[in-house]
């Protein structure tokens, strides 16, 4: 090539190449790109970023790498799925549906299910990914909250995740409002009388988003577009951000031997966590492909284009609105109407305000917290649940009050079910919905007390060898666990004293940070082992 | 038999699991830096196991691809693959790269009074000369991009849909408009049984995105005697909107025996013999009814419109 443009480079024997230092090539690069960036430096120090080695870590981690598959598959249904209402005959190999007018989008979708090689895959594993992706999220955040790491320095990286479940609950909704099928139409129906529901400005707000009177032509393209592109840029973007703090400030730890407020304790980046984090991208990636192979989710064809007089049997959402859908259904009918104008609280109370109240004190809980322990110390070090039974309990209520409201949306299908009346169904409903967030706080501190005041509770039980001696009498000997068995993790730090002020005297046993010697026989399982 | 039950301080020494910084060289003989696993070597060949076991797993999924197999096949040899080569990449992670455990010291994250000082300095200070002394400035570039912003919402806001105006108090219902299904034939009062239902529409609106969402309603034959106090039931034909008041469902169940219309979104009930008021559930005001009257030819027709609007409250709602 150089030959035939007329220029003749220098030719070089092996012999004369610059010798490469002890790094080969890649030192060589790296030296090469450090001139330029000077990446050494922080690169190191990014490389020793050491990562705490306890399960409940990754719980996060399963929340981004489902983000990671959500994104690649949702990639994919782009190419085929068209966003428009615009009706057109169905003409492919679902029989059923064989020359029925049906929507663009709805016939897209069919049509990447079954006419796209790979297609139904794709989209089942977009599906079952985002449900993944938002329990993941919600068990996170649990973990999160139960443990004490939003605490400070680390607000604001829990108002970005928050952020970030609000914003994955929305575009999952809107996700499985695109196929423009019967179910997910008549959520839309439904998202549109919430909107009018708001006062002043419902009407408003709800033709100026769908372009008018329901259902109208704008709303399938509009919703792809939020869909697609404006939340999915959103999430990436606080994903980036809230992955900025946790480096920023480095990961909370479990307390333990060598742990203290001002180090980590772990596996580095490189190449420990590397490995074990791309391993379980590739094995989160694969449970999802797994689990869209076998389990049918959103199956659209068997519920029919959306018309707006048709109706199915046992209307439920995805999982993440359920406690939304609950709410609607146990509210009672308080509509208010005075003065020429109507406020339908049965529909603005349930489906506007009291989540507006749930996410709101979720914001908000790390100041609560803060003014009411008058703790404004930096936390590196989690605490253990039972330790701080207040916010633990105050937790419990809060997913006691969720899941009511989650069960609450299937009133219909457990009357069925149980083949008792839908009356008392629903009525028990709004009788568990005010008593089980109260009975959960209650017994969840009840609990934590008690654990507190057990003395090793939850630690490792101790195994104890009991063997007849040549006199034939019975003995126990506790055998002490390996070192590195014990479960420092579990030993919480002393309380302070501002923030349980009636820690019961029993209790300094367990909160104690020394471990529990063999010789705590009072919790030991027995082993018998013939001689 | 288990010997280092008798004598558990004769298992082999454990190697140190302090915590130790990082080392900035290598060494191969740090303890640290010695596998997890006891024996390697096995643990190597199970994880070779996994990735060639995967590789096969994805030439399975190509294979299937190709052919286009059955879509459960896909899944499955992809799946399968990708679990498998995760479990031996995160095996090899954890039980043969450095054992560790590795500390970290934490850097402060707060900075010194200095920087901090020379930073808020720069912030107020800088400013205070050239911006706080030119409030009027300041005024006016903030009343401009006052009126840009108000201006630039316009397009995002205003521009998104047509105002509601009365649009959701009307119907296309009108005195004398006919009642016909879902594919524009009338109805006639021979056609439908007692007990039975239909869901019609006004005549010339039947289409799917025509009026649909808003006209459809619930044609009900019953025996006259069941209705109280009600008009405009010709024969025992009655017509209520089938939106429910409640989130703008259709109310599509019938439960005949008891009389209710039922709405499958939040189960409010409708007693149909009662102007349909809502007996059980979240919904708070009757389906509005539709007055029926019967041509000479037997064929039904609205006796005038709905007289409330149709469906879910909204704050414009008298």
């Amino acid at each position: 090539m150089t030959a035939r443009l007329g220029l003749r480079l220098p030719r070089r024997s092996k012999k004369e190449r610059e010798p490469l230092g002890p790094y080969g090539r890649v030192g060589k690069a790296v030296e090469e790109l450090d001139e330029r960036l000077g990446i050494a430096k922080g690169g190191k120090t990014f490389l020793d970023k050491i990562f705490p080695d306890h399960w409940s870590f990754m719980l996060g981690e399963i929340a981004l790498y489902s983000f990671v598959v959500v994104l690649a598959t949702g990639v994919f249904l782009t190419l085929y799925y068209i966003p428009s209402s615009a009706l057109t005959i169905y003409n492919g190999p679902y029989k059923p549906l064989d020359g029925q007018l049906v929507s663009e989008a709805f016939g897209s979708t069919v049509n990447l299910s079954f006419s796209v090689r790979g297609g139904l895959l794709m989209r089942q594993m977009h599906h079952w990914s985002c449900d993944i992706f938002v329990g993941a999220i919600v068990l996170h955040m649990a973990r999160v909250f139960f443990t004490g790491a939003f605490r400070k320095p680390r607000e604001l990286n829990w108002t970005i995740g928050l952020t970030m479940l609000i914003l994955a609950i929305l575009n999952g909704f809107l996700g499985y409002s695109l196929p423009d099928d019967l179910i997910s139409g008549t959520g839309i129906r439904i998202a549109y009388s919430i909107l009018l529901s708001i006062p002043f400005v419902g009407s408003y707000l709800a033709f100026f988003l769908f372009g008018g009177n329901f259902p109208g032509t704008s709303i399938i393209p509009r919703f792809y577009v939020l869909h697609v592109l404006i939340l999915p840029a959103l999430l990436v973007g606080l994903l980036g951000a809230h992955l900025f703090l946790l480096v920023r400030q480095k990961h909370t730890q479990f307390p333990g031997p060598g742990k203290t407020e001002r180090n980590v304790v772990g596996s580095p980046m490189y190449p420990v966590f590397m490995a074990k984090t791309t391993g379980f991208l590739f094995m989160i990636s694969g449970a999802i492909a797994l689990l869209s192979a076998f389990f049918q989710i959103n199956p659209i064809w068997q519920f029919g284009q959306y018309r707006a007089s048709l109706i199915p049997y046992a209307v439920q959402p995805d999982w993440y609105m359920g406690w939304l859908d609950g709410a609607l259904r146990i509210m009672p009918s308080w509509e208010f109407v005075a003065w020429g104008h109507t406020i339908p609280f049965e529909v603005f109370l349930p489906a506007i305000v009291f989540p507006g109240i749930i996410f709101n004190v979720c914001y908000a809980w790390p100041a609560i917290e803060r003014r009411y322990t008058k703790d404004n110390l930096m936390h590196n070090l989690l605490d253990r649940p039972r330790d701080r039974p207040k916010r633990t309990a105050a937790g419990a209520a809060m997913l006691g009050l969720l899941g009511v409201l989650f069960i609450a949306s299937a009133t219909d299908v457990l009357a069925n079910f149980f083949k008792i009346s839908l009356n008392e169904v629903l009525v028990a409903m709004r009788v568990l919905t005010v008593t089980v967030p109260i009975i959960a706080y209650f017994v969840t501190y009840r609990i934590c007390k008690e654990l507190q005041a057990a003395p090793g509770a939850g630690k490792r039980k101790v195994v104890n060898v009991v063997r007849m001696t040549e006199e034939g009498e019975y003995i126990a000997i506790p055998v002490a666990p390996p070192d590195e068995l014990a479960d420092h993790e579990l030993d919480a730090k002393p309380v302070p004293e501002f923030i349980e002020e009636d820690v019961p005297a029993g209790a300094s046993a367990a909160v104690a940070p020394a471990r529990g010697g063999p010789g705590n026989v009072g919790t030991s399982s027995v082993r018998t082992v013939p001689r | 038999m288990s010997d280092h039950l008798d004598t558990p301080a004769d298992t082999a020494p454990e190697p140190s699991r302090t915590p130790v910084a990082l080392p900035d060289a290598a060494s191969w003989t740090d303890p640290h830096l010695q596998p997890a696993a006891k024996h390697p070597e096995f643990v190597e060949r199970l994880i070779a196991l996994t990735f060639v076991t995967g590789f096969l797993s994805f030439c399975a999924f190509g294979a299937a691809y190709w052919q286009d197999w059955a879509p459960w096949s896909l899944g499955l040899s992809l799946g399968a693959g990708m679990l498998l080569v995760g479990t031996g990449i995160t095996a090899w992670g954890k039980y043969l790269m450095p054992r560790g455990p590795f500390v970290e010291e934490r850097h402060v994250l707060q900075s010194d009074k200095q920087d901090l000082d020379a930073f808020t300095n720069a912030l107020v200070e800088r400013g205070a000369t050239p911006v706080k002394r030119r409030k009027v400035l300041g005024g006016l570039l903030g009343a401009g991009m006052g009126v840009f912003g108000i201006v630039a919402a316009f397009p995002f806001i205003r521009s998104l849909g047509p105002l509601p105006k009365n649009s959701l108090a009307t119907t296309d219902w009108k005195p004398g408009t006919y009642l016909v299904d879902q594919s524009g034939n009338r109805i006639s009062q021979y056609a439908i049984a007692i007990g039975s239902y239909v869901t019609v529409f006004p005549e010339g609106w039947q289409d799917q995105d025509r009026g649909q969402a808003v006209d459809q309603t619930i044609l009900i034959h019953e025996e006259s005697s069941v209705f109280k106090n009600m008009t405009s039931i010709p024969d025992g034909f009655v017509a209520y909107s089938k939106l429910c008041t409640h989130a703008g469902c259709p109310v599509g169940l019938f439960e005949r025996q008891l009389k209710l219309l039922i709405c499958p979104c939040h189960q409010s009930m409708f007693d149909i013999t009662n102007s349909c008021i809502p007996i059980f559930g979240p919904a708070p005001r009757p389906l509005p009814q539709l007055p029926l009257a019967v041509d000479a030819d037997g064929y039904l027709y609205a006796a005038a419109g709905f007289n409330q609007p149709v469906g879910p409250g909204y704050w414009e709602r008298s």
